[in-house]
């Protein structure tokens, strides 16, 4: 009885501490952003534990609620969301490179703008076949050769179908980025550009932030924002609703301007899975780009021309029609 | 601990090279620790500036760090092997060199785990290999095994290393007092008893036994991090014995080169005799037949089957604009001109036959280069990519910086163990010698 007492009460102690951490350090990197902006202060103080284990009183309105505080433990992002199986389907037929999806994607993991964790390709099947506007990111594979190759268990597949990355486990070792057929992962091969407040938060393999140099990274389906029953930024902030992202064990999936079966969706338009050959088993459904609702030099035309650049191998085939 | 005439003889014709550390040596030495200091610095700028220094990027995730890695570490698989089979085979000729096979096995099982070091993004964190292992991962299975290799090749130099330290101790050398002292101690106390005598015996020829299996085990798990992957030319099932037979093939010509260098330097033609490139000679022909065989099986199924992804690859790999040159140089000068040496008969000489073996290891370095590089070049899905240092692989000074610093590290071990010593086993020694050579070489020797 006593003994239970104990450990109930050390919990409790150990859950408020790791909250003040928390919040501590949220705090302790808005306030070196917000200390500019002149707010008026409340007079109502505030005790903090710095990350450097000082305590420090500062006024509560310097304390902002931060999007990406990790809501869950390690142990809990390592396990993955009871009873959900995240699955996204993609309308290759509604796509025209926009990219919004991609600049959503980097602005909410506070990427910068040559680190894709989602893609635009342009893929033709074949010689005679109509090239077609392919977004990629990661798949989830159910049957993922980067987990099987990790080392140290720092990339996971977890209950909820999603395979993530604990960036402080993670050695670097790259194997995973060898091992992945779909180039999916990168590297930050130097220290990552980041804004301060974001660089002193903790990791947690749901948020994938702050990022950490000489580790990977790649892809998360924002389980951070689902876990609030939130689309990803990418599925919404997509102009066509190209993006369909949602539960298979619910049998629902939406884009934002929609939501439908997945059953039926992926039945109705005849779904596929990008190279199932290969045994990887994705989460992710494709469309077949049939009716298309944009000509394909639309989006290489719209494209700026750095972007443009990246398909100057397919120009013929692209400008002719122009 | 008792010698016979032929080994007295062997001892007191070495002792002069470990009693002191000569002129030359020091000059090497002092050269490699230059290469390595620069080494050293570039390492510097790696940790400080991070990885971008490096000419690794996104699809190309290992470069040169991982073909030196592959490539030291298969030295030191086929040390093992040579050594264990010299060990237990009755063919007396093979005594002469088991040492310095054996150096080999664990100088390189030294240096090539450190390019892994190198390759890591996050080498602070390499104890998570041992604090979070996770068994299914093939890099799981190469740390088990690297660690037990290591530790079983020092076994095994060890072991046979304890005769000849009796002999040291007991020889009244002129050296200081710290180094009589460390014969001493590593000597255990042999005295050449015969329960010492047969316990030793038994020991070295039980790990004589378990390093050959064990060779062959862990070259395989080290070519299981390619072949388990999905990528074309690694995903492969010959790749295990493939890796086995291009370490052992390296390895046999760097020991060539080895015997060549050191029978200049301390004048052992007695001992590394004409026979011995003959004979090596002739195991490099025969692995050289073998491993071009692999490497024709290899290339031929991929291109007669075509599938788009393995087509690709031979297409990079045959291309004169891409690696066409360096897959035939690696072809030519890392089978077909072995071959030939060793089989022309005007040509099989200790000359000659180093030469080609000294080629051959370097075009067996560039062969792994081959392995690695265009491979991670071939992706599944177009790269699309407008910076060209993404598309395309190219080692930066660093990189090479840090090659050429572990060229020099198993250098400079080569030089200080060839001085602690005697780089001929004394007391394993036979005479092995042809009454023709005896004659011969007798001449030459006094
Ligand atoms: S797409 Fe690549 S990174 Fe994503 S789960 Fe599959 S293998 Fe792993
Ligand atoms: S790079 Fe990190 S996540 Fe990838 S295999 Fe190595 S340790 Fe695991």
């Amino acid at each position: 009885m006593k003994q239970e007492e104990i450990n109930d009460k050390g919990r409790r102690d150990f859950i408020k501490t790791a909250a003040i951490a928390t919040v501590a350090a949220t705090a302790c990197g808005s306030l070196a952003c917000s200390c500019s902006s002149k707010k008026a202060t409340t007079g109502d103080k505030v005790k903090l534990l710095s990350p450097n284990g000082e305590i420090v009183e500062i006024d509560s309105a310097y304390l902002k609620h931060e999007e990406h505080m990790a809501i869950v433990s390690k142990l809990e992002a390592r396990e993955g969301i009871a009873g959900k199986k995240f699955v996204m389907v993609v309308d290759l037929a509604s796509c025209k490179n926009a990219r919004s999806c991609v600049s959503a994607c980097q602005k909410w993991h506070y990427r910068p703008k040559e680190t894709e964790w989602l893609t635009v390709k342009l893929l033709q099947d074949s010689e005679k076949a109509a090239p077609y506007w392919f977004p990629k990111q990661c798949f989830h594979c159910d049957n993922p050769p980067c987990v099987k190759v990790c080392p140290v268990d720092a990339t996971f597949k977890r209950q909820d179908g999603l395979v993530l990355i604990d960036n402080e486990r993670c050695i670097g070792c790259k194997f995973c980025m060898a091992a992945c057929p779909y180039s999916t992962r990168v590297f930050n091969w130097d220290e990552p550009d980041q804004p301060f407040d974001i660089r002193s938060l903790t990791s947690n393999p749901e948020t994938g932030i702050p990022a950490k140099v000489g580790t990977v990274e790649k892809c998360d389906f924002c389980p951070d924002r689902a876990r609030e029953g939130l689309l990803p930024p990418c599925v919404e902030a997509c102009p066509n609703g190209v993006f369909y992202f949602g539960d298979e064990n619910e049998d629902t999936v939406s884009n934002g301007l929609e939501t439908v079966s997945f059953s039926q969706l992926i039945k109705d338009r005849a779904a596929y899975r990008y190279q199932e050959e290969l045994g990887t088993k994705p989460r992710v459904y494709y469309l077949p780009p049939k009716d298309r609702a944009f000509p394909v030099e639309k989006g290489y035309q719209d494209a700026d021309s750095a972007i443009k650049e990246r398909f100057k191998d397919y120009k013929d085939l692209l400008e002719a029609k122009e | 601990m008792e010698l016979n005439t032929y080994q007295q003889e062997a001892f007191d014709y070495q002792r002069k090279n470990i009693e002191t550390y000569g002129k030359r040596a020091w000059g090497w030495t002092v050269f490699y620790v230059l290469c390595i200091l620069a080494g050293l610095y570039a390492l510097y700028l790696q940790i400080a500036k991070g990885h971008g220094v490096t000419g690794m990027r996104d699809n190309v995730v290992w470069g040169l760090f991982i073909v030196n890695f592959i490539f030291f570490i298969g030295l030191s698989y086929a040390g093992a092997i040579i050594a264990g089979i010299l060990h237990l085979s009755k063919v007396t000729w093979g005594k002469p060199i088991i040492r310095l096979a054996q150096f080999m096995t664990l100088i390189s099982v030294i240096v090539g785990p450190i390019f892994i070091l190198l390759c890591v993004g996050r080498f602070d964190r390499m104890h998570h290999l041992f604090i979070y292992p996770r068994i299914q991962s093939p890099l799981t299975w190469d740390v088990m095994a690297v660690v037990t290799f290591f530790a079983g090749s020092v076994l095994f130099l060890y072991l046979a290393l304890i005769k000849d330290f009796s002999v040291y101790r007991d020889a009244k050398l002129n050296i200081p007092k710290w180094k009589q002292k460390l014969y001493k101690i590593l000597a255990l106390g042999y005295r050449g008893a015969a329960s010492q005598k047969r316990h030793l015996l038994i020991s070295q020829n039980l790990m004589a036994i378990i390093m050959i299996p064990l060779s062959i085990v862990v070259a395989s798990i080290l070519s299981w991090i390619f072949g388990m992957t999905l990528r074309p030319g690694w995903h492969s099932t010959i790749f295990g014995p493939y890796f086995v037979l291009g370490a052992v093939y390296s390895g046999c010509g760097l020991l060539i080169v080895a015997m060549w260098f050191y029978r200049k330097m301390y004048k052992l033609d007695y001992y590394f005799t004409d026979r011995h490139f003959k004979y090596l000679g002739y195991i490099m022909l025969v692995l050289a037949a073998g491993y071009g065989y692999f490497t024709f099986s290899e290339y031929f199924t991929d291109w007669f089957g075509s599938e788009k992804w393995d087509s690709e690859l031979i297409h990079k790999l045959f291309s004169p604009a891409e690696y066409g040159w360096w897959t035939f140089f690696a072809n030519f000068a890392g089978i077909i001109l072995p071959i030939a040496i060793v089989a022309i008969p005007a040509t099989r000489k200790p000359g000659p036959i180093t030469l080609v073996a000294f080629i051959m290891v370097i075009a067996m370095w560039v062969k792994r280069y081959l392995i690695i590089v265009p491979t991670l070049e071939t992706t599944l899905l177009p790269m699309q990519d407008t910076r060209a240092e993404y598309v395309k692989y190219a080692a930066t000074w660093p990189e090479w910086a840090l090659t050429i610093a572990g060229i020099a590290t198993f250098l400079l071990f080569f030089t200080v163990m060839s001085k602690f010593v005697t780089v001929v086993p004394v007391s394993g020694l036979e005479d092995t010698h042809t009454q023709h050579e005896q004659h011969q070489l007798q001449h030459e020797h006094h």
